[in-house]
């Protein structure tokens, strides 16, 4: 509040903080939306691009959970028709196995690798394909047990007897009174296939688990590694052995993973699809990113431009503070500059009648004096000449008074005929103490020609009263000369009003007649004194120019107009 | 025949001094030293000439001026004034005023006036 209560120009700190505001109001305005925008839109697009993702994943696991359990069930179709075709002594011979076997390789592309005839006790009795694993006692075998219980039945994979991970289909057949199991190897690397060949963007794939979460495939390092975690998570969780389940999980190093879980043979088997959630919704965090890209560079585009803004209004606001400043000053200059006048014509007004009363009993003793005269006393020529100093100084008094009067008076716009000659002499009288004072010397040069101009006389005086001052002022440190030329110029009269000061500056030359334009020191010049020359020339059709240079000193020429066709009268 | 003057200033020193001045150079001279005193003076006797001053304390002078006209229309009327009412000894000259002097004056001029004023009875511009 001080520098606001202060009639001096506002602080900076004032400037500042209004700077600060207008900054943080238009930052405000314009981020409220661009934050919302950037929040909203990208959080229902990632909602709505997560599910659309998800459901899509489902539909994927649900076709290939169908192509899967389908190739499984014709896996052990085939092996049924096999076993169930032909009458069993056939395939009790090898011979006729093989040739089976290679009627189903030839029809179904490596879909079986071997097949074998196992009896009642584990023993293998017949068997084809590249290993030799006739009378092999499968007695022990996890799958055997199974197999003497099923009519058909798929088994986990397992490394077996020939090292080598892989899985069985195998058949039931009551044969004279006893139980025979019909097996074949399924291709593994056909199986595998059926599941590797699901990858999605950098990071899905696809496995097969069994119920105790052993790997029924293929496996790549990276479900190897999550293995733990999947296998508490999925297998913790309730999976219900119909329908898909979705999971999003996050490991240890917080990466966020997805699974897609579905059945397979009858809930034995489970087939996952896992991807990173990073990969699944990259959509969404490119989205995300460019949000985040377009809000950052919004917010430095808008904090860019209010900060200009409120920076060019504020220096704006600034200005016509100054200036309004500057017209407060002048308005208080002019206010004292007016009871002042008043002041003095008051002043001069009651002393013009003391003063009149001096003069005539001045007169009066004279008169008295005469009288006397022949009587001639002695100092007689003394009183005489001392009676007339008297009545001199009262005219002198009288003239001052007049003066004073003459410029206490608002500026007469009344034109009247005016002889320029004199009034400039009127003008450098008034100047003369002045100029002695500032040792400067005012010269005179009045051409005898010139003819009166029709103009206001104290609008004239007020305008050669200026450059003088102007002249004075300029060489109120170095004094001088200023030399004042009266002189015809066409339908012109020219008033030359030259000093020898230091000049204006090449600069400032274009700018002098502006109003408020000042190179005064703050509180000297009100910048309205040429302006109002000049506001005052033109008004008469008249012209005020000026030529200078600095160190040389400078020229004012007035022109004023005077009407052409009085000349020949004259 | 001396010459009837009247002349009206509040300023008394003023007056004093200017009628023991005119006396001597054989004017008839009566004084007043306000308007009222003007009128009534004016009342009880014809004069030539009269000077008025435009600035007193109970009147303005360009009434008193006015109430001279109606009272005496060939009344020859001289105003005195200081510099700063020009403006008023000119509407002085408008509402019949022979002519205007400012303050202070030469006795010379004055007179000069005064013979003026009684000879043409109004100014020859």
């Amino acid at each position: 509040m001080s520098d606001r209560t202060n009639s001096s120009t506002h602080g900076l700190g004032y400037y500042k903080s209004l700077t600060r505001n207008m900054v943080v109001i238009m930052l405000v305005v314009s981020m409220m939306p661009l934050v919302l925008i950037s929040g909203i839109l990208p959080y229902y697009f990632h909602v709505s691009y997560q599910e659309k993702a998800v459901d899509h994943l489902k539909v994927l696991v649900k076709k290939h959970q169908q192509n899967i359990d389908r190739f499984l069930t014709l896996k052990l179709a085939d092996l049924r028709v096999v076993s169930r075709l032909f009458p069993f002594e056939q395939l009790l011979e090898e011979p006729f196995l093989k040739e089976c076997l290679s009627i189903l390789q030839q029809e179904y592309k490596h879909s079986f690798v071997d097949i074998g005839v196992v009896d009642e006790k584990g023993v293998q009795v017949s068997y084809a394909g590249p290993f030799k694993l006739r009378e092999v006692d499968y007695s022990r075998a996890d799958w055997f047990k199974k197999a003497l219980e099923n009519e058909s039945y798929i088994s986990d994979v397992f490394p077996g007897i020939r090292g080598i991970p892989h899985f069985i289909v195998t058949s039931l057949v009551n044969y004279r009174g006893a139980k025979w199991v019909v097996r074949a190897t399924v291709d593994f690397e056909a199986f595998n296939s059926l599941v590797e060949s699901i990858r999605i963007g950098k990071t899905g794939f696809a496995f097969i688990v069994n119920k105790g979460g052993e790997f029924q495939t293929k496996t790549r390092h990276e479900a190897l590694a999550s293995q733990g975690a999947y296998r508490s998570l999925i297998f913790g969780e309730a999976i219900t052995d119909e329908e898909i389940t979705f999971l999003e999980l996050s490991s240890e190093g917080g990466k966020e993973t997805i699974y897609v879980v579905a059945p397979l043979k009858n809930g034995e088997w489970y087939l996952v699809y896992q991807q990173d959630a990073s990969d699944a919704y990259a959509v969404v965090e490119r989205a995300r990113w460019l949000s985040l890209l377009i809000f950052i560079i919004g917010i430095l585009a808008v904090g860019f431009v209010s900060m200009l803004m409120a920076r060019r209004m504020v220096r704006k606001i600034k200005e016509s503070d100054q200036q309004k400043e500057m017209m407060n000053e002048q308005v208080i200059e002019a206010g004292k500059l007016a009871s002042l006048g008043e002041l003095a014509a008051g002043i001069a007004h009651e002393i013009n009648n003391p003063v009149a009363i001096m003069v005539e009993e001045a007169g009066w003793m004279e008169d008295l004096l005469k009288e006397e005269q022949q009587a001639h006393f002695e100092n007689a020529d003394e009183f005489a000449r001392s009676l007339n100093q008297i009545k001199v100084q009262g005219h002198r008094c009288k003239q001052i008074t007049h003066k004073l009067l003459s410029f206490a008076r608002k500026t007469d716009p009344t034109v009247k005929n005016v002889n320029l000659n004199e009034l400039i002499e009127d003008v450098v009288a008034l100047s003369e103490q002045r100029a002695r004072y500032t040792a400067v010397k005012i010269n005179l040069h009045l051409g005898g020609d010139i003819p009166t101009v029709t103009v206001s006389p104290s609008e004239i005086q007020q305008v050669m009263l200026n450059l003088i001052n102007n002249a004075l002022d300029a060489m109120e440190k170095t004094g001088g000369t200023i030399d004042i030329t009266s002189r015809v110029d066409g339908s012109f009269v020219v008033v030359d009003v030259a000093d020898n000061g230091p000049g204006i500056a090449k600069a400032n030359l274009t700018r002098i007649f502006d109003p408020f334009y000042t190179t005064k020191p703050v509180g000297k010049g009100t910048g309205l004194g040429l302006s109002i020359c000049y506001g005052i020339v033109k008004k008469m059709g008249g012209d005020i120019t000026v030529n200078s240079a600095k160190g040389v000193g400078a020229t004012f020429h007035v022109h004023i107009p005077w009407p052409n066709e009085k000349k020949g009268s004259e | 025949m001396k010459i009837k003057l009247l002349i009206v200033d509040d300023e008394e020193g003023y007056v004093n001094i200017l009628s023991k001045r005119l006396t001597k150079r054989d004017f008839n001279v009566t004084t007043a030293l306000s308007g009222t005193e003007a009128i009534k003076a004016l009342r009880h006797q014809d004069f030539d000439a009269a000077v008025l001053d435009l600035k007193m304390e109970d009147m303005d002078g360009i009434e008193v001026l006015k109430i001279f006209k109606k009272m005496a229309p060939d009344l020859s009327v001289i105003m005195l004034t200081g510099h700063g009412s020009e403006q008023a000894a000119r509407d002085g000259l408008v509402h019949g005023a022979f002519d205007y002097l400012t303050k202070p004056c030469e006795l010379e001029e004055l007179i000069e006036k005064i013979y003026e004023a009684c000879k043409g009875g109004k100014a020859s511009d």
